[in-house]
C-alpha cells in the first residue's frame, strides 16, 4: 500500500513550470514590456533635465560640487550653538550651525507639544463642561489657522514689547524685552560637565535598578521600592560630584549696560525669533496631538476602564496601567507623522529671520549661485531627519505592540 | 395631601431639581466636585477676564473709520492715538481691496471677485453626493477654465492682467484648488503603482517618490521650484514664479493624496477585487469600475482633511514673495499710513482661513457620520 505515493503529495499540485512567451497575451512579458517602457520614460525625462541643467550651469559659469563649502561665508548668524565668527568661519560651519539651530527648535518642540497636545487631548475628555469646551474650542481654532500665520502674529506680538531700558523687569534677574528674554545663566564650568556626566550614570543606574525590581517583582510578587534610589542616584550623586571638585557656583545676570544703557550685558538671550517659532509650532502641534490622544484613549473599549474600576484601582492608576497603554498603540503611529510635521514645519523659521538649516542654505544658494548643492543639502538633512524620526517610533511602536499569543 | 386625592388620575410632576434642569446640570458639569469647581471657578473667571479685554480692545475702544484730510488721504490719527488699548478696524475698510486681489487692477476687480464665487460654487457642487458622476469632470474643467480666461484675461473685450499683478485670496484659491486637480490624478496613479504586485520596477518608484516628497518640507520644494526649475528647463524658455509653484504644490499634493488613496485601497475587502478577478475583468476595468470608486468613497474625510492641509500650506508662497492671500494682507500692513495696524489685519485673514477649513472639516466629519452609519447598518 504504501508502495503508491499520495498523489496529493507528490507536486501534482504545483502549477507546471511554464516558459515565458513571447507575446502579448503572456502576463508575465506584458509586465516586464510595461516597465521597461514606464521605467524608460521616466529615466528619459531625468535625463532630459540633467541635461538641460548641465548646459545651463556651463552658460552661467556654476562649477558644481561642495568645494565651496570650504570658502568663508562672511555672514552673521545670531543665534549660535557652537563657536562661530562671520569672518572666518566657512560655509560649512555655517550649514552645521543651521542644522544644530533646526534639532534646537525640533527637540524641544516635539517634547512641548508631546506634553501640551497629552494635556489638552485630556480636557477635552474632561467631565468638567467648560474644560471639554475650551478645550475644543482651542483645538478647532488652531488647527484651522495656517501655522506661517500663526508664526507671524506671535513675532509682530513679540515685537510690540518695550525696549531694553524700560523691560519688563522680573525680581532683578530676568527681563522680557523686544530683544528677547534675558535669563540669568550658570557660568559653566568643568565641574558642571562632570556633574551632568554623573547625573547621566545615575540615571543608567535608576533604569537598571528598576528593572532588577521588577524582575523581583515577578518572582517574589513584592517589588522593592526604586524611588530612594532614584533620590540618591539622581540627585546624591551629581550634587556629590559637584562638591567633591569645589562646589563653583556663579550666576550670571544680565543688566543694562553697552552705549548710553541700552542694552543688556551678560546672561543668556532667548531671542523673539526662536521663542516665537517655537511657541508658534507648539501650540499649532499640540492641537493635532490633543486629537490623537484623544482618539487614542475614546479607542479603549469602556469594559476596560469599569473592569479596572472594579478591581479596585484609583482614576489615576487606570488611566496609567490600563488605559494608556492600550491607547498608546492606536496613539503611536498618527504622532509619529506630527512630530515629522513639526520638523518641517520649523523650516517656516525663514519667514520671521531665526536662522536654521533653510534659511541659511537658502542665503548661501542666492550668494553663492550653488542652487543645486543647497536645494540638495536642505533635502538630504530634511530626509535624514524624517528617517530617524520614523526608524526610532517604528523601533518604539514595536516595543509597545500588543504581543498575541 | 394632594397625592391621596388624586389617586387613579395621576399626575405629571416633573423631576426634582437636583436631577433635572439648569442647577443640576451645573452640579454635573460644572461642580461635580471640588476640583472641578475649583478649575470651574478659575477658568471662567480667566474667560470672562479675557472676554472683557477683547470686547475693550475689538469694539469699545476700537476705531472704526477715520476722516478724510483736505487732501482726500485719509488721517489716521485717531488709530494711532488708541494704538495699544482699541482696535483699528478703519485699516482694513481701506485696505480689504488689497488684501483680497493684490495688485489686480483696481477698476477691474470684479474678476476676482467673480472667480472666487465660482471657486465656492465648485467646492459646493463637489461636496453633494448627488452631483458626483462622471460629469462632475466636466464641470471641474469647465469651471476651471473659466476661472482662467477671466484672472488672464486678454480675449472676449476682457483686458490683459499679467500673472504678476494677481495676487489675494484668489491666489489662494488658485493654487489649492488647480493644485488638487492635477495632484489627483497623479496620485491615483502613484497609489496604484504602490499596490502594484506585478510592476515591481513602478512600485520602487512610487515608493520612492512618495517618500522622497513627504520626507521633506514643502518649502525645500518652493525654493527648489524657484531657484531649480529655471536650470532644468532648456535655454530660453521661462516659466513664471506662479507657474513654478504651482508645479511645486501639485507634486507635494499628489503624494499625501497617494498614500490616502492606497488608505482607501487597503482598506476595502480583498473579496471584491478577487471576484473582479473571477469574472474575467481586466485591470484596468478592475480598478476603474470596482475597487477605485469603492476605495474613493471611503476615503473622503481624509481626502477633505488632506485638502485643509494644502489649503493653509499654499501661504508659505510667502517665502518665494508670490502674493497669496497672506501675503497681500502683509504687504497691505506696510502701507506708512496704517503703521503698527498687524493684529487687526492678522485676525481678519485668520477668521476667513478659519471661515474656509472649518466648513470644510464639518463636512469631512459629516460624511464620516454617514460612512458609519452605513457600515453599522
Amino acid at each position: 500500500m504504501s508502495a503508491i505515493p499520495d498523489p496529493r503529495l507528490a507536486g501534482a499540485r504545483m502549477a507546471p513550470k511554464r516558459r515565458m512567451q513571447l507575446s502579448w497575451a503572456d502576463p508575465l512579458f506584458r509586465s516586464i514590456i510595461w516597465q521597461v517602457v514606464i521605467v524608460g520614460v521616466v529615466a528619459g525625462i531625468i535625463w532630459y533635465l540633467v541635461a538641460n541643467t548641465e548646459r545651463n550651469l556651463a552658460i552661467r559659469h556654476i562649477a558644481t560640487g561642495l568645494g565651496f563649502l570650504g570658502n568663508t561665508a562672511g555672514i552673521p548668524i545670531a543665534e549660535t550653538v557652537i563657536p562661530y565668527n562671520p569672518a572666518t568661519s566657512t560655509w560649512g560651519r555655517a550649514v552645521v550651525e543651521g542644522i544644530l539651530n533646526t534639532l534646537k527648535v525640533a527637540v524641544v518642540g516635539v517634547v512641548l507639544s508631546t506634553i501640551l497636545g497629552t494635556l489638552i487631548g485630556i480636557g477635552r475628555l474632561s467631565k468638567n463642561w467648560l474644560v471639554a469646551r475650551l478645550t475644543a474650542v482651542y483645538v478647532e481654532t488652531l488647527r484651522d489657522i495656517p501655522v506661517l500665520l500663526q508664526l507671524l502674529f506671535w513675532y509682530t506680538l513679540l515685537q510690540a514689547l518695550p525696549e531694553p531700558p524700560n523691560s519688563i523687569n522680573l525680581f532683578n534677574v530676568a527681563f522680557i524685552t523686544q530683544r528677547g528674554f534675558k535669563v540669568p545663566m550658570l557660568d559653566w564650568q568643568a565641574a558642571h560637565s562632570w556633574a551632568l556626566v554623573a547625573f547621566l550614570l545615575g540615571l543608567a543606574g535608576t533604569l537598571l535598578w528598576n528593572r532588577s525590581a521588577n524582575r523581583k517583582r515577578d518572582e517574589t510578587g513584592e517589588k522593592p521600592a526604586v524611588w530612594p534610589v532614584a533620590l540618591a542616584l539622581l540627585i546624591g550623586l551629581p550634587v556629590l560630584v559637584w562638591a567633591a571638585l569645589g562646589a563653583p557656583f556663579a550666576v550670571d545676570i544680565p543688566k543694562l549696560g553697552g552705549f548710553r544703557n541700552r542694552n543688556f550685558i551678560g546672561g543668556g538671550t532667548v531671542t523673539p525669533e526662536y521663542f516665537a517659532l517655537l511657541l508658534g509650532l507648539t501650540l499649532y502641534t499640540a492641537a493635532y496631538i490633543a486629537e490623537i490622544v484623544r482618539s487614542g484613549i475614546q479607542a479603549v473599549p469602556k469594559g476596560q476602564w469599569e473592569a479596572a474600576g472594579a478591581i479596585g484601582l484609583r482614576p489615576m492608576a487606570v488611566l496609567r496601567l490600563v488605559v494608556l497603554p492600550q491607547a498608546l498603540r492606536v496613539i503611536i503611529p498618527p504622532m509619529t507623522s506630527q512630530f515629522l510635521n513639526l520638523t518641517k514645519n520649523s523650516s517656516l523659521a525663514v519667514a520671521i529671520g531665526f536662522q536654521d538649516i533653510v534659511s541659511i542654505s537658502g542665503t548661501m544658494l542666492n550668494q553663492t549661485g550653488q542652487a543645486i548643492e543647497g536645494v540638495g543639502i536642505i533635502m538630504l538633512v530634511f530626509l535624514t531627519f524624517s528617517l530617524s524620526i520614523s526608524l526610532f517610533m517604528n523601533w518604539y511602536n514595536a516595543r509597545i505592540a500588543l504581543v498575541e499569543r | 395631601m394632594s397625592s391621596t386625592a388624586s389617586i387613579g388620575a395621576p399626575t405629571r410632576e416633573r423631576p426634582p431639581a437636583s436631577v433635572y434642569g439648569p442647577i443640576a446640570w451645573m452640579r454635573a458639569n460644572l461642580f461635580g466636585g471640588i476640583i472641578s469647581s475649583i478649575v470651574t471657578l478659575v477658568l471662567g473667571a480667566l474667560i470672562l477676564w479675557a472676554l472683557y479685554g477683547l470686547l475693550q480692545w475689538a469694539v469699545i475702544n476700537a476705531v472704526w473709520s477715520v476722516p478724510t484730510t483736505a487732501t482726500g488721504a485719509l488721517d489716521p490719527t485717531s488709530c494711532r492715538l488708541v494704538h495699544g488699548v482699541g482696535a483699528c478696524w478703519a485699516a482694513i475698510g481701506d485696505k480689504w481691496r488689497f488684501m483680497l486681489f493684490g495688485r489686480f487692477p483696481y477698476d477691474q476687480q470684479w474678476r476676482p471677485a467673480i472667480c472666487l464665487l465660482l471657486f465656492i460654487a465648485l467646492f459646493w457642487v463637489s461636496s453633494d453626493s448627488r452631483f458626483w458622476r462622471r460629469e462632475l469632470a466636466l464641470i471641474w474643467i469647465a469651471t476651471l477654465a473659466v476661472i482662467f480666461t477671466l484672472m488672464w484675461g486678454g480675449v472676449f473685450g476682457l483686458s490683459y492682467v499679467p500673472q504678476d499683478e494677481w495676487g489675494g485670496l484668489p491666489i489662494t484659491l488658485i493654487l489649492a484648488t488647480f493644485g488638487l486637480a492635477f495632484a489627483f490624478p497623479l496620485a491615483v496613479l502613484v497609489a496604484l503603482g504602490r499596490r502594484s504586485t506585478k510592476l515591481p520596477a513602478v512600485k520602487l518608484l512610487s515608493v520612492v517618490y512618495v517618500e522622497l516628497i513627504r520626507g521633506v518640507p514643502l518649502i525645500a520644494l518652493l525654493f527648489m521650484a524657484n531657484v531649480m526649475f529655471p536650470l532644468f528647463l532648456p535655454e530660453g524658455m521661462n516659466v513664471d514664479k506662479l507657474l513654478r509653484a504651482q508645479v511645486a504644490i501639485i507634486l507635494f499634493a499628489a503624494a499625501y493624496l497617494a498614500e490616502v488613496v492606497r488608505g482607501g485601497l487597503q482598506a476595502l475587502p480583498k473579496g471584491q477585487s478577487e471576484a473582479a478577478d473571477a469574472l474575467g475583468l481586466t485591470y484596468w476595468q478592475k480598478t476603474l469600475k470596482i475597487t477605485l470608486p469603492q476605495a474613493l468613497r471611503l476615503v473622503i474625510p481624509p481626502l477633505v482633511n488632506t485638502f485643509i492641509g494644502f489649503f493653509k500650506d499654499t501661504s508659505l508662497v510667502l517665502t518665494i514673495g508670490i502674493l497669496d492671500f497672506l501675503t497681500s494682507s502683509k504687504t497691505a500692513m506696510a502701507d506708512p499710513v496704517w503703521q503698527g495696524v498687524s493684529t487687526e489685519i492678522y485676525i481678519v485673514v485668520a477668521l476667513v482661513y478659519i471661515a474656509f477649513c472649518y466648513t470644510m472639516s464639518s463636512y469631512s466629519r459629516g460624511i464620516e457620520r454617514k460612512l458609519d452609519r452605513t457600515r453599522n447598518r
